[in-house]
């Protein structure tokens, strides 16, 4: 992490480097349960390209391949309660979150068995149990409503418990979002209001096909903008699951203990296309290169072979074991069925039940989480 | 049982629906533009930021994507926002939120995720405020699936429609005129509330049905007299919900009188009142004697000089025109 007038990426890690002092005493399965995680989201997002391709997913679908170390080293520096919302490059950071793979592939598949009954789509993925808000398709849009999920975090506490605030929402936005006048306004209004909020800035250097520079003030320190609204700024190595959760930690801490917003400029990359329609072409390959040499899922692997005993033979197993995962939430996916018209057309629309409207349900997902705990099997 | 009753100000009614619900429910908050320290633009909060303190009577920046989509984060968290726009017409910056967000995140989220949500603030022209602040926003909300949208005639209706708005689930837009804000009327001491979708004849009849909402309704009722002096029987139907809309209740009444007029401060095309013109049209067919008559404000701009606004608004004679037109053949 550095402060926001430096300027940072390095030359990729090769092995060992000097990570902050926490990194050293985080337990070896913890980093290879990260390893796992970022593993998951690429052969999810590969086997997503693969469906879409298949014609099996439809609408727009943006995929995470690239950025892994970012939702996973992110969330791993919250706690389970702290809410959490994003945009519509979704499936990574809900996958993160511990939303089980089947629930949000079915949902890009159009089932019922999705995480919305299959209403959503690969834009808008939920997840209640895990305190997911959302994927949302509107550039920046989420970014007040991230504002809000931190102030109703700190009223409960506040104003319902009546003692001290305890949580921190972290909202996510892509570097194209910072141009939407929802981010400044969200911004201005957790600086005044102080609230607990991580803005998160996931910058890949591209919206679409436009460039940070020619989009954006700044653009080659985006973090000089969390100045302005009062708050403290970070600049954060995005590709390097190691280096996240380090600087993640403290900048979420700090906002927990200080019950007050901050801002991260976080670099990474998307190594493919914006959508699956996109042949790249405002971008060269050399760059794509670099980026692809600074693997996150390299840097952690070689991380572990140079301080712990994990080996290729265990990395293997894992990589197998992912695989399968992500085979069966394809096959469970196909197998769902389709939301009908009858049932679900007018279904959660309303709460209430009134007129054609049926009034509304959790999806499977949720069924066993939302019964009382002396029911649960 | 006797009803115990006080005169109060439309403006009184709001805010004693908002203070008695925010006694009753530490979930309710109200934030907005100058609510809190400036006692609120028409003082509809006035006093709230002493009994409630800043913890929930908030005052925001002029931000209103920034409130509106913050109230939408708090309402998914099942708190119980009520936004003030100071206005209506400036909801138009933060129509993504209200649109986009607000009425869809049940469905996206398949039922996870509900909008809890009372978006408040005045609505229709308020007296030669020219074009940008004097929006009828029903005739562009109303076609969003998702919300309901309230119209509160008289001070009772304000108070028991607002506790029903803040009590409900779902996203409501509430919309107050600014000219009915200093109105009196008698609400009952003890706790009642209006429900949704529940329209009220204001003034019986059976010669001709006019359907109205809000500050029209007065316009609606003083014709209503002039008619009948006339020898024409107008049944005065007060909607008070167009979402959702009591179409039973005006089938009733058409099928009885034959004949309809529908009044509304939004302009004509695509319109709240075409909408129930086109509904009367489809279930009271063969009882009708004319087709459905509409009174808009007209198609163009709101203006700002006195006489072409007074031109412009629906008004007393023109729903009295309306009636002896659609009637010409009984
Ligand atoms: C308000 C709005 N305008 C335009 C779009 C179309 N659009 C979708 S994604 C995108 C680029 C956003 O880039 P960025 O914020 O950097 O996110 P990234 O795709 O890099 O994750 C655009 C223009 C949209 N969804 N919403
Ligand atoms: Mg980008």
């Amino acid at each position: 992490m550095s402060s926001t007038t430096t300027k940072t990426t390095k030359s990729p890690a090769q092995g060992k480097v000097d990570y902050d002092p926490i990194i050293k005493e985080l337990p070896e399965q913890q980093l290879i349960q990260w390893l796992r995680d970022m593993l998951l989201i690429r052969e999810f997002e590969v086997r997503t390209m693969q469906s879409y391709q298949n014609k099996k997913i439809g609408g727009f679908c943006h995929v995470y391949i690239g950025q892994e170390a970012v939702a996973v080293g992110s969330f791993a520096a919250l706690k389970p309660e702290d809410p959490v919302i994003t945009a519509y490059r979704c499936h990574g950071q809900a996958l993160a979150r511990g939303i089980e793979p089947k629930y949000c592939m079915a949902e890009m598949y159009g089932k019922i068995g999705g995480c919305a009954k299959g209403k959503g789509g690969s834009m808008h993925l939920f997840d209640k149990s895990n305190n997911f808000f959302g994927g949302h398709g509107i550039v920046g849009a989420q970014v007040p409503v991230g504002a809000g999920l931190a102030f109703a975090s700190k009223y409960i506490d506040e104003v319902i418990n009546e003692g001290a605030s305890t949580r921190v929402a972290m909202a996510f936005l892509g570097d194209g979002a910072l141009n939407q006048g929802a981010f400044h306004e969200a911004m201005n209004l957790a600086g005044v209001l102080d609230l607990p909020l991580v803005v998160v800035c996931e910058n890949n250097g591209y919206a679409m096909g436009t460039a940070i520079d020619r989009g954006t003030t700044r653009g080659d320190n985006i973090s000089a903008k969390a100045d302005g609204y009062g708050m403290e700024g970070f600049v954060v190595d995005g590709m390097d699951v190691l280096r996240v959760y380090a600087d993640m930690k403290k900048i979420v801490d700090a906002a927990r203990a200080e019950c007050r917003p901050k801002f991260v400029d976080m670099r990474t990359y998307r190594y493919k296309g914006h959508s699956m329609s996109d042949p790249r072409k405002y971008r060269t390959k050399e760059e794509e290169q670099q980026y692809e040499s600074q693997d996150p899922l390299d840097r952690l692997m070689m991380y572990l072979k140079a301080t712990t005993s994990f080996s290729d033979e265990q990395y293997k197993t894992m990589n197998k074991d992912v695989r399968a995962e992500v085979k069966a939430a394809i096959k469970w996916a196909e197998q769902s069925p389709e939301p009908t018209p009858d049932e679900q057309l007018y279904h959660d629309v309303f709460v209430e039940e009134f007129g054609p409207y049926t009034g509304t349900s959790v999806p499977e997902m949720l069924e066993e989480w939302e019964k009382p705990d002396s029911q649960k099997s | 049982m006797t009803t115990t009753t006080r005169e109060i100000e439309f403006r009184d009614a709001l805010r004693d629906a908002m203070s008695e619900e925010m006694r009753r429910d530490k979930r309710v908050f109200l934030m907005g533009e100058e609510v809190a320290e400036y006692n609120g633009a028409y003082k509809v909060s006035k006093g709230m930021l002493d009994e409630f303190g800043p913890k929930r009577i908030i005052d925001t920046p002029i931000s209103e994507t920034g409130f509106a989509g913050l109230g939408i984060g708090a309402a998914m968290m099942d708190l119980r926002p009520i936004i003030e726009f100071m206005s209506w017409s400036f909801s138009l910056v933060a129509a993504d939120q209200i649109l986009n967000n607000a009425p869809k995140m049940l469905y996206m989220s398949g039922g996870q995720f509900g909008c809890p949500i009372v978006f408040r603030g005045n609505d229709g022209a308020g007296g030669q405020l020219g074009s940008t602040h004097s929006w009828c926003v029903e005739g562009l909300f109303s076609s969003v699936p998702g919300v309901k949208i309230a119209i509160p005639f008289d001070p009772y209706d304000a108070k028991g429609l607002l506790k029903t708005a803040i009590r409900d689930d779902d996203p409501v837009f509430f919309l107050e005129s600014e000219r009915l804000l200093s109105t009196k009327g008698s609400v009952p001491e003890e706790d009642y509330t209006v429900p949704f979708g529940k329209a009220l004849i204001r003034r019986a009849g059976t010669d001709c049905t006019i359907v109205s909402f809000g500050r029209p309704l007065y316009f609606c009722l003083e014709a209503a007299e002039e008619l009948a002096a006339e020898g024409i029987d107008c049944e005065v139907i007060d909607g008070r919900t167009i979402r959702p809309l009591d179409i039973d209740t005006i089938i009733e009444s058409v099928k009885k009188t034959n004949y309809c007029v529908v009044v509304d401060q939004s302009w004509p095309f695509a319109s709240v009142a075409s909408e129930i013109a086109a509904q009367v049209h489809q279930y009271c067919f063969d009882d009708l004697d004319n087709h459905v008559h509409r009174v808009n404000s007209d198609d163009v701009p709101t203006p700002y000089a006195y006489a072409l606004e007074q031109a412009y608004l629906p008004n007393t004679r023109k729903v009295c025109e309306a009636v002896r037109a659609v009637t010409y053949n009984a």
